[in-house]
């Protein structure tokens, strides 16, 4: 039986150059960045090195850049820790509903502290409108939150203008660019960011290992207590064969921006094309708006998303039923909700994600799997009148 | 003895609670080189409150599950049928408790959810069969039908949960311990090396775990009472009043709350008026019961009385007893000798030996 994997929105094989910069630091240059002495300072050395690297993905200075243990603690710090230290300007935030669950539920416990959270839906399109975001806006509106490239749907978002209009008025705005990494530029400056996530293992690095971009002189309140590990913003020993994998993947994935995402567009477009010409009653989510080049978010009328996921998982094929973290819950995305589609129907969602190693070949499998798979589902389903 | 697996390679989903018998159902089959499925269904709403600590379908439990597919080697997948349970089992349960009657749970999640949902869910898989970690066998009657029989360790013998299969779910369904003793069992875990081996069973009903029901009802249904009313003798006298017939089974002693001078015992629970009738331990004991929802597991309602052995609790001797099909769904059983504290509510299952005839749920006692 074949293996073929069409979930990387939910995580990347790690890239043999990625580890093999890693290795090294497991065995040889094992300090502690903390450490005066020289192996400390081989490890340091690896870290600034690659804070460079992950600054010029996202278009920002090295300073900028705190390492963390991945996107939701990055989500965390952007939005609770964020808040929390603008507190005394005011307590509204406003997010997107279509966010990850990192940053929703960094907006409730905001809640729980007495802030108020505006929540916007995104439109039919899987956009959320900046007018929308705008006129959510209060006098004491301190934070606003909208992820760059949605998880789901992989539906770009207006971020540019979003940022731009939380600019004229003085609100920080943070973006979840997790999906958004590797896939488009991600540019914390021309999209007027005050913070920014990113995950190593969204883009060929490992687990474990993220960023916030923190615009200088920007303000965060820290989650955990500790050392004055990057520069007093988070605290505990480095990571530091993470870091240097995330380093290596952010300048790989930055030297390729030209040449991967149109690659993976193609043999997207091969996959959704090819489902649409070969099943009957399929709903493309986000068609109308641009993606992000590897996802493709699709609905079969009538099959179970949950069912569909396990049938293929047991012919070799790994896509997804909406977002990782809710694997195991039949109910029906959020994200899907949000824009408006009727709960039967985000139901009946399964998503692709294809990658840099996806192949032709392996695409094809899937074209020839799929329709008859459905088809049982739906002769099954009590629901689906052909 | 042997477990009781099927001779050709099968691609089976194997039901897995997390407890050392499913656990133990999937591995053998496994090992015998059937391409098994393991499922566990997540029954419990997590929004509604935390988890009970053991039991089956925990979060524990389907980590437990998890673990054993991955040492032995074979796929596993949680299914999300808290919907499910919610509506068929957990509703169910609320509905007869508060209507004044004593329901069996694990029954109704057989019936919807293990033989019912997951059967379904087991086509979509391309599963031939389903199995599961029950002491019952499988047979075949001289008619070429399935049977369901009774374990061959009495003492663990489930059969009484599974009387609501349906002809097509026997003939799908595999018991792979139904010929082997819970200690065969264990011992089997240990020489798999499966960490559940040791496990404690749990008997408590899975989401009552570790409380009394009132206690639960109380606790997540506070809004959902039942009719308060009187404590009378038998001859309509009242002794005392109680705040709602839910807290009452037929054959309670405890907590009614009446000084008599004697034992009385619930012996009757009208709900209409709320009433709840204590008498003499003597009078527990009944003769007929009229039964619903019967299902006949041959599938085809008999023509005329069917003499056998009935069960009306899950540990209750089977009593010699003819039972009358009724109206569709329905049946009356007579008992040879009086039985004590029939309780509406409860299943009433038919034998003819050790084979599973008929059963359903006991409506009123007479």
């Amino acid at each position: 039986m074949p293996r073929i994997y069409l979930d990387h929105n939910a995580s990347t094989p790690v890239r043999a150059e990625v580890l093999d910069a890693m290795l090294p630091y497991f065995r040889e240059h094992y300090g502690n960045a903390s450490s005066a002495h020289a192996f400390g300072q081989e490890a340091k050395g690896a870290i600034e090195e690659a804070r460079a690297k992950v600054a010029a993905l996202v278009n920002a200075a090295p300073a900028e850049i705190v390492f963390t243990s991945g996107g939701t603690e990055s989500d965390n710090m952007g939005v609770f820790g964020a808040a929390r230290a603008l507190a005394g300007k005011g307590r509204h935030v406003v997010v997107s509903e279509i966010e990850h669950e990192a940053v929703r539920n960094a907006a409730g416990a905001l809640e729980a502290e007495g802030f108020t959270v505006t929540r916007v839906p995104a439109m039919a399109d899987g956009r959320v409108d900046p007018d929308a975001v705008a006129k959510a806006l209060r006098p004491d509106t301190v934070l606003v939150s909208v992820m760059a490239a949605n998880n789901e749907t992989g539906v770009l978002q207006p971020v540019a203008a979003i940022g731009s209009l939380c600019a004229e008025r003085g609100i920080a705005f943070h973006t979840d660019a997790v999906q958004a990494a590797g896939k488009i530029p991600v540019d914390a400056r021309a999209w007027q960011a005050t913070y920014l996530t990113i995950a190593a293992h969204k883009f060929y690095g490992p687990k474990g290992v993220g960023a916030l971009y923190v615009k200088r002189g920007a303000k965060t309140a820290p989650l955990l207590f500790g050392g004055e590990h990057e520069r007093g913003r988070r605290p505990g020993t480095e990571n530091v064969p993470g870091i240097v994998g995330m380093g290596a993947a952010a300048e790989l994935a930055r030297a390729e921006l030209d040449t991967a995402p149109p690659r993976m567009a193609a043999l997207r477009d091969r996959l959704e094309q090819g489902i649409l010409a070969r099943v009957p009653q399929v709903v493309v989510h986000g068609a109308g708006a641009p993606r992000a080049c590897n996802t493709s978010h699709l609905s079969f009328a009538g099959a179970e998303g949950e069912h569909l996921l396990l049938t293929l998982d047991q012919k070799g094929i790994a896509c997804s039923s909406g977002s990782a973290c809710k694997s195991g819950s039949s109910h029906p995305s959020g994200v899907l909700l949000s824009m408006g589609v009727p709960a039967l129907v985000a139901q009946a969602a399964v998503r692709w994600s294809v990658g840099r190693a996806t192949t032709e070949a392996e695409i094809d499998y899937v074209l020839e799997t799929v329709p008859a798979v459905v088809q049982k589902l739906r002769a099954a389903s009590p629901t689906f009148a052909a | 003895m042997k477990p009781d697996l099927p001779a050709s390679k099968r691609t089976i989903l194997v039901a897995m609670s997390g407890g050392v018998d499913s656990c133990v159902a999937a591995a053998l089959l496994h090992r015998a080189g059937h391409t098994v499925i393991g499922v566990t269904m997540k029954l419990w709403c997590y929004a509604e409150g935390p988890s009970p600590a053991r039991g089956c379908c925990t979060l524990d439990a389907i980590d437990d599950c998890r673990a054993v597919a991955r040492k032995i080697g074979f796929s596993h997948y949680v299914l999300d049928l808290e919907d499910d349970f919610r509506e068929h089992v957990i509703e169910d349960f609320v509905g007869e408790y508060l209507a004044g009657r004593t329901p069996n749970p694990c029954v109704q999640c057989n019936n919807w959810l293990k033989f019912g949902e997951l059967m379904r869910r087991a086509d979509l898989l391309e599963c031939d069969l389903v199995a599961t970690g029950h002491y019952a066998r499988r047979g075949v009657d001289a008619d070429g039908r399935a049977t369901l029989l009774r374990a061959v360790d009495g003492a663990k013998d489930q059969s009484y949960v599974l009387w609501g299969l349906t002809q097509e779910a026997i003939s799908r369904a595999l018991f792979p311990l139904g010929t082997m003793t819970k200690e065969e069992v264990r011992e089997a875990a240990r020489e798999l090396g499966l960490p559940v081996a040791d496990k404690k069973e749990s008997q408590d009903i899975c989401f009552v775990e570790g409380k009394r029901y009132v206690d639960f009802l109380r606790e997540r249904y506070p809004e959902r009472t039942s009719p308060a009313g009187e404590v009378q003798d038998a001859s309509g006298r009242t002794l005392g009043r109680h705040g709602g017939v839910h807290g009452f089974t037929v054959g309670q002693r405890r907590g009614l709350n009446v000084a008599a001078g004697r034992r009385l015992y619930v012996t009757r629970i009208e709900p209409e008026t709320g009433t709840v009738v204590v008498d003499d331990e003597a009078a527990l004991y009944q003769s007929e019961a009229g039964i619903s929802r019967v299902n006949y597991l041959s599938g085809e309602i008999p023509s005329g009385p069917v003499a056998g052995a009935a069960k009306i609790r899950y540990l209750h001797a089977p009593a010699a007893a003819v039972l009358r099909p009724g109206t569709p769904g329905t049946a009356r059983v007579r008992f040879q000798e009086p039985q004590r504290a029939m309780t509406p509510g409860q299943s009433l299952v038919l034998y003819d030996g050790d084979r599973v005839v008929a059963g359903g749920i006991i409506q009123d006692v007479s």
